[in-house]
């Protein structure tokens, strides 16, 4: 293991995109430990990002704008008094991660750094497309918890509750490496597996570090929320999750973001859905616009249909609790 | 930058501090099992979702079968066995657990009991759901988790009529 002090030092220690040393980098580890005893990454090197100041912090400045450290844990985002204030769509979605004791250690950037939870992914002798083999097992396998938007080549689902959130909310991300600094917005960060490299759900270069998020200043009179639907009520990942954020003038919808969690390989953002209910009134008529403009496009494999009805049924809900 | 293999560390276990070196790989669990012989702690899954190995991490429920021995440098933690006052008298948590028949096998007890120290430290009047919800990461395949939420319930009723969980 090895400390380093600066998100440079880090980055020298991180493999390039040529290759190099087969290190990782360690933060809550949450995620990452739960690999390596699956023997899913075998690095020779862990780079553990705690060892550098700086990236722990919540801050608001004064524009309204919000900059959360990668190392904050989950715990700290959900509580933080300004954040349960003005953002509850950022609040409850941390709070539907895992249980206590994970949210008490793992972190915001470790939460959008996750891997896939699908059960050949993390079988360790499944040789599947994910992990270089040549087959995405769940296609014409156990595909329960596949995705129904965006899938093929392969079909996992990305794991994140926070990132649905933070995609509705129009979030950016800084990514560092030694020698370079930029920002993305998140819901650019996240890639398809069609869109080129399977090995990975993101666009971070493997020299490179999430080291903050960004959320811009909300339109005055923003109302949110996240709603999950789990398997099991005590703690698991969503089945099928809805990212709302919705403005209201005077009964009539002004602005929308609507973003799936659960049911693509990315935070699934429904441009389509938003628009078709611009300027109209949250009545049932409108849900229904939502419901089939947002679900447009899905395609069910052979276990996994029951998530269009139950995705339709967490956007009735969500606009419910928002009108 | 700073490249180790082993470290020496020391932190604060149940109020005392203690030394010890740790691999850098080394978990908190094996640390507290087996080389500082506090055996309260129980390992159960292994990878998160049991919840048996609960310990409290300056004061946080952490799963100690996934975090860093080297981590705990400098800071204060919890088990099982520093909830017990003088003499192994039960803390107010622990014999609400055992008045309640709260346990039946016992493996995840500890852990439970360690994560409701946790959420009493937080919330001292947990609802019934409250309770639910801090616990969702403490697996129990014995009792069906009535009696442990009654327990807390009971803990928390004598606790704020004073006394430290």
């Amino acid at each position: 293991m090895v400390l380093p002090t600066s998100v440079e030092e880090a980055s020298r220690l991180l493999p390039t995109a040529e290759g190099g040393a087969s290190a990782k980098l360690l933060a809550g580890g949450q995620d990452l430990l739960t690999e390596l005893k699956e023997h899913l990454v075998e690095p020779d090197t862990l780079v553990n990002l705690k060892s550098v100041p700086g990236l722990d912090t919540i801050e608001w400045n004064e524009a309204g704008e919000l900059t959360i450290g990668a190392l904050v844990t989950l715990t700290d985002l959900e509580e933080e008094a300004g954040v349960v204030e003005k953002l509850p769509i950022l609040s409850e979605a941390a709070a539907s991660i895992a249980s206590a004791q994970i949210r008490s250690v793992g972190t915001v950037g470790g939460n959008l750094n996750q891997r896939p939870r699908c059960w050949y992914y993390r079988a360790e002798h499944a040789p599947c497309l994910k992990k270089g083999g040549s087959e995405c097992y769940a296609f014409e396998g156990r595909n329960k918890y596949n995705a129904i938007l965006g899938g093929g080549p392969s079909y996992i689902v990305h794991p994140s509750d926070l990132a649905p959130a933070l995609v509705a909310l129009g979030a950016k991300v800084t990514l560092k490496s030694h020698s370079t600094s930029r920002q993305l917005l998140l819901e650019d960060f996240y890639t398809l597996p069609s869109d080129g490299d399977i090995l990975t759900e993101t666009r971070l270069k493997p020299d490179e570090v999430l080291t903050h998020v960004h959320i811009p200043k909300q339109r005055a009179g923003m109302r949110s929320t996240y709603l999950k639907f789990k398997e099991r009520a005590s703690y698991d990942f969503a089945l099928s999750s809805v990212a709302l954020c919705l403005w209201l003038d005077q009964g009539q919808i002004t602005r929308t973001r609507i973003v799936l969690g659960g049911v693509a390989p990315k935070p699934w953002r429904t441009v389509k859905g938003e628009q078709a209910i611009l300027g109209k009134r949250v009545d049932a008529r409108t849900i229904e616009m939502a419901r089939e403009a947002c679900l447009d496009g899905a395609v069910t494999l052979s276990e996994n249909g029951f998530k269009i009805p139950l995705t339709k049924g967490l956007l009735t809900r969500a606009f419910q609790k928002l009108a | 930058m700073t490249i180790d293999n082993s470290m020496q560390i020391s932190f604060e276990l149940n109020g005392s501090m203690r030394r010890a070196r740790v691999e850098p790989h080394e978990r908190l669990i094996d640390l507290l099992r087996d080389v500082l012989g506090e055996t309260g702690t129980k390992e159960g899954c292994g990878e998160g979702e049991c919840g048996a190995c609960t310990v409290l991490v300056e004061g946080r429920a952490v799963n100690s079968c996934l975090f860093p021995a080297p981590e705990v440098e400098g800071l204060r933690v919890v088990t099982i066995e520093g909830l017990c006052g003088e003499g192994l008298q039960l803390s107010p948590v622990q014999a609400a657990f055992l008045e309640g028949g709260a346990t039946q096998c016992g493996f995840c007890t500890p852990g439970m009991v360690v994560s409701t120290v946790a959420l009493l430290g937080e919330n001292p009047a947990p609802s019934a759901s409250d309770i639910r919800n801090a616990l969702t990461g403490n697996l129990c395949r014995c009792t069906g988790y009535v009696q442990i939420v009654e327990a807390i319930q009971s803990a928390a009723a004598k606790l704020s009529a004073g006394g430290e969980a």
